[in-house]
């Protein structure tokens, strides 16, 4: 499932120092292997029992939760996908989220540019208060927000949402920017300045390109915030047609509560996109989660 | 250093200040005000410290901040839990790519997703209770998120499903970073597994834990809504119910913005008290990391 090289690989001379190790301790790779797969297998239940479960008959489950579906049937997708607007809420999480990730790098990344390259009043100042700004939790802001886009009619508008969200994720990327742009050798920005560059083209044609593994972290990452966020879309989206995927399934749950198939396969339906993206980009994702925890 | 005129910093700055101001700037201001009016659509009477007294008051707020603090509870858990799985992976054991994938994978979910399946999952007569009557533990199929005294730990129990494959690939990125001259030698010396582990690897990993641990208080204590809304919207009763939900309550179902406020302000103080030894934390992890 994944064989690809990733950065976090590449320190290889422990393997064999651990192999030698092994065969001269069988039980203890033994002991190793049985604790690895028993954590696996507690993080694939959940995801054995969604899919088993949006296979059976209503019958089949009341008889048996654990057990393989049988017979198969594919009319609990039916009844999901005329029960929740899964492809409208799906739209509204892109819209929200390509949105969002987008405003926020126009703004990031000349930010941290003029922090990362520039000497000015204010700039360390600006870079500590930013990254303080990362672990403050959205609740906190939440009610002041509400009111405000409440009174300028921006409640349930994509514009007013994507604003918020594009503001939250704004920290990190301005740090995570940041972090790369003074990672960029010297020598580059020097040689440009000498052929008479501006230090808006310098941003645009040397630092921006040669940001491009920090650019996708960040979108990834900021993504999958807005993606994945609750709250906020609760509080600032109420109206029925711009649920997004998350209000969208955590409504559908409380409905299909009885109707465990059902309730299932909407589930697998929601999540399909998101596994495929995972195990497509998994080394994006965490490099990229790693990143904002610690390193620059 | 780029030579620009003293007002260019501040030009390419500005777009991204105003946005900050926006989101976190106006908002940081505004609960302080809030908090001390009876507001009514955008503001209202000034009443002092009346509603800081009623949430200080309501015993609802002494139960949510009682399993805000309950829940501080699964931080040593997820950290044990990450640990020996970070360090069994750098030992580099076979198939170890693909138990770090799935093991990482749950973070990647989204709550209310994972909130619906285990909600499912924990009924009475769900999928665990069944598995437990199957191998012989039917005194513990219990009613895990309907009956008041267990809902919590259930929820806890989740929480710590998620977040574990986060600490885990921390310490396992942090590991991969080390010079294994030093576990290396230990193992020449003769140390075991464990001895390795507790006196050479673990010390290793001082500054990410440490950094691990403060992250994860502050997630224990607001960053938990969306696990307990989709879960048990707080109940059943008030068993679930935590400081999130019960501002959350208070600002758009009571419609009560002003002593919500007062509860922003409180969580707000709580998480800069922890804010900065977070950041001494991690510019020592930084540190760590240059030598």
């Amino acid at each position: 499932m994944n064989a690809a090289p990733t950065p976090l690989d590449s320190a290889q001379p422990i393997a064999t120092s651990a192999q030698k190790h092994s065969r001269s301790f069988p039980w203890e790779r033994i002991a190793r292997q049985a604790i690895l797969i028993a954590a696996s297998l507690l993080v694939l239940l959940p995801a054995y029992f969604m899919m088993v479960t949006a296979l059976k008959t209503p019958e089949a489950y009341s008889l048996s939760k654990f057990s393989l579906p049988n017979p198969l049937t594919l009319e609990n997708f039916d009844v999901a996908m005329r029960g929740g607007r899964f492809l409208l809420w799906f739209l509204n999480s892109s819209i929200l989220a390509i949105g969002a990730v987008a405003l926020s790098l126009t703004v990031s990344a000349p930010a941290a540019f003029a922090i990362a390259r520039m000497q000015f009043r204010g700039g360390h100042s600006f870079l500590a208060l930013n990254t303080a700004l990362m672990v403050l939790p959205p609740v906190v802001m939440l009610v002041p927000l509400f009111l405000f886009l409440a009174n300028v009619r921006l409640i349930s508008t994509y514009p007013g949402a994507a604003l918020v969200y594009a503001g939250l994720v704004t920290p990190f990327s301005i740090y995570l920017l940041t972090n790369f742009f003074r990672s960029i050798p010297h020598e580059l920005v020097e040689s440009a300045l000498i052929d008479g560059a501006s230090s808006l083209t310098i941003l645009l044609q040397i630092m921006t390109p040669l940001s491009a593994p920090a650019l996708v972290t960040l979108v990834i990452v900021n993504g999958l915030w807005v993606w994945n966020d609750l709250l906020i879309a609760l509080v600032l989206l109420p109206r029925d047609e711009l649920r997004t995927l998350m209000v969208g399934i955590t409504v559908f749950g409380s409905r299909y509560n009885n109707d465990v198939p059902v309730a299932m396969a909407g589930m697998l339906l929601a999540s399909v996109p998101m596994l495929i993206a995972y195990l497509l980009g998994q080394r994006y994702f965490i490099r990229g989660l790693v990143a904002g925890a610690v390193k620059g | 250093m780029l030579r620009t005129s003293r007002f260019v910093p501040y030009l390419y700055l500005t777009p991204a200040a105003l946005l900050l101001a926006f989101t976190f700037g106006y908002p940081l201001i505004a609960i302080f005000d809030f908090s001390v009016r009876r507001i009514r659509g955008a503001s209202g009477p000034f009443v002092g410290l009346e509603n800081y007294r009623q949430v200080l008051n309501d015993s609802v707020f002494h139960l949510s901040v009682a399993h805000n603090a309950q829940l501080l509870l699964a931080v040593p858990i997820l950290l044990g839990i990450g640990l020996l799985l970070a360090i069994l992976l750098y030992e580099r054991p076979r198939f170890w790519p693909l138990y770090r994938t799935l093991l990482f994978l749950p973070y990647i979910l989204a709550v209310p997703l994972i909130g619906v399946v285990f909600s499912n999952m924990l009924q009475l007569n769900g999928v665990i209770n069944e598995i437990l009557r199957a191998i012989g533990l039917r005194a513990l199929a219990l009613d895990w998120l309907g009956s008041a005294g267990l809902a919590l730990w259930s929820v806890m129990g989740v929480i710590i499903w998620r977040e574990v494959g986060f600490g885990m690939t921390l310490f396992l990125a942090r590991l991969q970073s080390l010079n294994e001259e030093v576990t290396e030698a230990a193992r020449i010396d003769g140390a075991n597994w464990w001895q390795r582990a507790i006196y050479v690897t673990i010390p290793q990993l001082r500054g990410v834990i440490e950094f691990y641990i403060v992250v994860s208080i502050i997630t224990m204590l607001a960053w938990v809504f969306s696990y307990v809304y989709v879960m048990t919207r707080g109940g059943p009763g008030n068993a679930t119910i935590v400081i999130e939900m019960y501002l959350y309550n208070f600002a758009f179902r009571n419609a009560l913005p002003g002593v919500a406020s007062a509860v922003a302000v409180i969580l707000f103080l709580f998480t800069l008290a922890l804010t900065i030894p977070l950041f001494r934390l991690r510019a020592q992890a930084l540190e760590e990391d240059r030598t």
